[in-house]
């Protein structure tokens, strides 16, 4: 009994850790000011604490994720569901979960040693800085990509077999049946695949930090720098700076908006899902 | 009914076509996203397999590119793993105990936790990193050596174990309740207690599956990056750690500052990134190789 | 009854005799082509037409056997039934008929299916358009998780019929018996019906795309003794405008709604592998009454499960 309080007394040790150095900060910030402000300079003189650039960066580069992990992860899952042999599910599956477990660091070095120089600029010969948002958004989708296919294609393969026959049945194509039947059968748990990798990619730091650079830019400009929520919390917690420092509130205060974002998402994703999931029976 | 005299016919050009463009585009779909996985780990392959070589594991990092190594890194990472192994398995086994085997699912407080769990599995890693910084570093469990507030080994494990603690609980939840009830009935039916009837029937027949869980949640926690930088693990360490409470770095954070500094034609840190990445791959590689030998192995059908 | 009822080939043998001609399937015979070989009878009975001709119809899945040598018709207009202990292969042929083996990889058919005539399994045979003619029920209900109008307009709607979807949906649950019930709760989900009324939607949803033939697999299994009532009803309403075939394990069943029967038995090969036959096929009262093969009767009287 005691051992599971531990993870009641983590998330309320997350929330009072965050909380408490927020309430301080907003001692010396306005609520609104940090809220609504479109000006991230919390380091120059004179401080700018409006956090809506580094919140822009986060869903700008979640964004773009999800433009690439959706199609891409939900086109692999239908066809490993309803196409694929089965022994060709067998591989594959496995090596998606492999693939999930690759450290975010790796594909943080490869979007800016790769990526960036080789595709973005080489490939499609886009005119981008070397930190940008768009490799940023793109390698955050491909890292997301298994979350949404894994799950995704339980969902469907969750379907029973005698709904598709129904469907079949009455002559229905195999593109009709897996589109107009099994997918919205099987939609509770795809939205639920894509809420939880959404979840994912804002709270990615590592693609970002090396990535996409760390000037806070309250534009869509995808070709320049962009910093996100994550990538100013690591660049500025390493460890060196003094405790009581605004710049260590800052912190705080943007770790308690990212963890609020966060829950929301989640809190969605575990509603809708008991709202929507198909009773077969 | 002449209509059903008439001949059925071909299949319609343009509907097989349609099929076809289909299934072709959703096996493209699953082409590039492996496809992509694939290019990422073959070029991190050829940056770094040339520079993987022993010298590189016992060295230490230094300015010069040419004799830098990541050995504190690599032993830093291996007293993380320590840590975190030896939070973990006891804390996440009691607790996937106690919830399959003692609570009462009704009650609020059980609810609580549950979605508690839920929670915590979805929280960005950098927020446990923030939660380390704040409690065990300079807050209230101040487990630096003397409380300077420096951050500690024991602080980066700790902090690391509860990133991945939902990891264990979930799986040893999983492994717990596949034991079927006979087996406890059978137990409790030649009068032992329940705690008796845990400790000698229900846990060991799990430990295959919590196994498992225990090395999945020690892969993820390998590699993590973020919560190390901001509990504040240091880049530049000549030495490995000796204790509990020294400072310490790990491999994810060498290859941060690796790829992070730049690099000029005398000293080029990519390669050395490239390296550690491709050990850290490695390791990883072993470790998810073991959980799935172990749940193949172990895997009982009941 | 059974009088009423001349089987093809009888009439067609008589006719090609005198005539010379053959007289193509599909093709009824009018006044003018036919001479009065048997005028007095041939008014009065109507020529039975078959839909399906099945020739040593041979299924594997894989090298085995799973039936083997299947012949005989079936007819318009008529309730045929596929009576048997399990496992020998009722469900697997009934399949046959609207090519729903050809989802299952190892699947082979052998031997001719015919229907109106025509070969149902040439290379140029559109499977879709088969099964849009010969429609299927299964053992349990399978309605989609839709609501009751999409599930009924589903049909239509991949097949691309025209017409007023609110008509067409309304006629398929009046058919099937199952407008005044459900009448104000179409936009409701279908799971919320019970076994005997989702079935019912499973026929209309069926009948929606205007089938030639209805194939039913056990579909009254799952159901209690009242529903079961109810859908046999609605068969033999339904025969007026369709053919239907059943497979029954319900030997009454059988008795009761249907024209003519075939008897099928479990054979055992040298290799103890099991597959199912033909043993017996004939209108429906003669197999019940005064069956020609011993087995028949063994099964139709108790005496073997």
């Amino acid at each position: 009994m005691l051992a599971a309080l531990i993870s009641v007394l983590t998330t309320t040790g997350i929330v009072i850790s965050l909380l408490e150095e927020t309430i301080v900060f907003f001692g010396d910030v306005s609520l609104s000011d940090f809220l609504f402000g479109t000006d991230w300079s919390p380091a120059i003189q004179p401080a700018s604490f409006g956090v809506l650039p580094l919140v822009s960066g986060t869903l700008l580069v979640s964004l773009v994720a999800m433009l690439v992990a959706t199609p891409l992860g939900l086109g692999a899952a239908i066809y490993l569901a309803e196409y694929a042999r089965p022994s060709v599910r067998k591989t594959i599956k496995p090596i998606l979960e492999l693939l999930a477990g690759v450290p975010t660091i790796v594909f943080g070095y490869f979007a800016l040693t790769f990526f960036t120089p080789e595709v973005l600029r080489g490939l499609f010969g886009f005119d981008v800085a070397i930190f940008n948002g768009l490799a940023g958004g793109i390698i955050v989708g491909f890292l997301i990509i298994p979350t949404v296919a894994s799950i995704s294609e339980d969902a469907m393969s969750a379907v029973p077999q005698s709904l598709r026959e129904g469907s079949f049945g009455l002559g229905a194509s195999k593109l009709q049946t897996t589109l107009r039947v099994v997918f919205p059968a099987a939609l509770s748990g795809i939205v639920a695949s894509l809420v939880l990798a959404m979840s994912r990619a804002v709270g990615e730091t590592m693609v970002v930090l090396i990535a996409s650079g760390l000037v806070a830019q309250w534009g869509v400009n995808l070709g320049q720098p962009m910093e996100t929520m994550t990538a100013y919390i690591g660049t500025t917690a390493k460890g060196d700076i003094a405790t009581g420092t605004i710049a260590f509130k800052t912190v705080f205060a943007v770790g308690m908006t990212l963890f609020v974002i966060t829950l929301i998402l989640n809190l969605f994703s575990i509603r809708f899902v008991r709202k929507y999931r198909q009773v077969y029976e | 009914m002449s209509a059903h005299a008439e001949a059925i016919g071909r299949t319609s050009g343009s509907r097989r076509a349609k099929d076809l463009v289909f299934q072709l585009a959703m096996f493209v779909c699953l082409g590039l996203a492996i496809g992509l996985l694939v290019v990422l780990l073959v070029d991190v392959a050829v940056d770094g397999a040339g520079n993987l070589t022993w010298d590189f594991v016992s060295n230490f990092t230094s300015i010069s590119a040419d004799q830098a190594g990541i050995q504190a890194a690599l032993w830093g990472t291996i007293w993380l793993m320590g840590v975190c192994a030896l939070f973990i398995i006891p804390v996440g086994v009691l607790t996937a105990i106690y919830l399959e085997e003692y609570a009462d699912g009704t009650k609020w407080y059980n609810r609580l936790v549950e979605v508690n769990i839920q929670n915590l599995a979805a929280v960005p890693s950098i927020v446990y990193g923030i939660l380390g910084l704040a409690f065990l570093v300079r807050g209230p469990v101040e487990l630096g050596p003397l409380g300077t507030g420096d951050p500690t080994i024991l602080a980066g494990g700790l902090t690391l174990g509860l990133l991945v603690l939902p990891v264990v609980i979930i799986a040893a939840r999983e492994a717990i309740r596949a034991v079927p009830p006979s087996i406890r009935e059978g137990s409790m039916a030649l009068g032992a207690t329940q705690w008796q009837t845990i400790r000698r029937q229900v846990l060991p027949a799990a430990v295959p599956g919590i196994a498992t869980g225990v090395i999945l949640a020690l892969a993820r926690a390998i590699g993590e990056t973020a919560p190390l930088i901001v509990v504040g693990a240091v880049t530049v360490a000549a030495f490995n750690p000796s204790g509990l409470g020294d400072i310490f770095t790990a491999m994810p954070i060498q290859i941060f500052d690796w790829i992070s500094r730049p690099s000029s034609d005398a000293n080029n840190y990519q390669p050395l990134a490239a390296a550690g990445i491709l050990l850290l791959m490695i390791l990883l590689l072993l470790m998810n190789s073991v959980a799935i030998w172990l749940r193949n192995r172990y895997e009982q059908k009941w | 009854m059974p009088d009423q009822h001349v089987t093809e080939h009888k009439d067609r043998q008589e006719e090609e005799e005198t005539t010379g001609l053959r007289r193509p399937l599909g093709v009824r015979a009018t006044e003018g082509t036919a001479p009065a070989v048997d005028g007095a009878r041939r008014e009065q009975a109507k020529p039975r037409e078959a839909v399906f001709e099945l020739r040593d119809v041979k299924v594997s899945y894989g090298p085995k056997p799973a039936v083997q040598g299947v012949t005989f018709d079936i007819g318009r207009n008529e309730i045929t039934a596929l009576i048997g202990a399990s496992g020998c292969g009722k469900s697997t042929l009934i399949r046959c008929l609207n090519r729903m083996n050809d989802l299952i990889p190892t699947a082979r058919v052998e031997g001719e299916v015919l229907y109106h005539g025509q070969d149902l399994y040439a290379r140029e045979v559109d499977a879709v358009e088969v099964r849009k003619r010969i429609g299927m029920v299964f053992q349990k209900p399978n309605p989609f998780p839709k609501s009751i109008y999409d599930n009924i307009a589903f049909g239509p709607r991949v097949l691309g019929m025209k017409g007023n979807m609110d008509d067409l949906v309304e006629q398929a649950l009046t058919h099937a018996a199952l407008w005044d019930e459900v009448k104000d709760r179409l936009k409701t989900n279908a799971f919320g019906m019970s076994g005997g009324q989702q079935q019912r939607l499973c026929i209309a949803r069926c009948l929606a795309v205007e089938p030639d033939v209805i194939l039913m697999d056990e579909p009254c299994s799952a159901l209690d003794p009242i529903s079961t009532g109810k859908i046999e009803d609605l068969m033999m309403d339904l025969k007026r405008e369709y053919s239907i075939v059943i497979v029954t394990h319900n030997m009454q069943q059988a008795a009761r709604v249907s024209d003519k029967t075939a008897f099928f038995t479990v054979e055992l090969d040298d290799e103890e592998h099991r597959s199912g036959r033909v043993v017996e096929f004939d209108d429906t009262d003669k197999i019940f009454t005064n069956p020609s093969d011993s087995r028949t009767e063994a099964y139709v009287t108790g005496k073997v499960g």
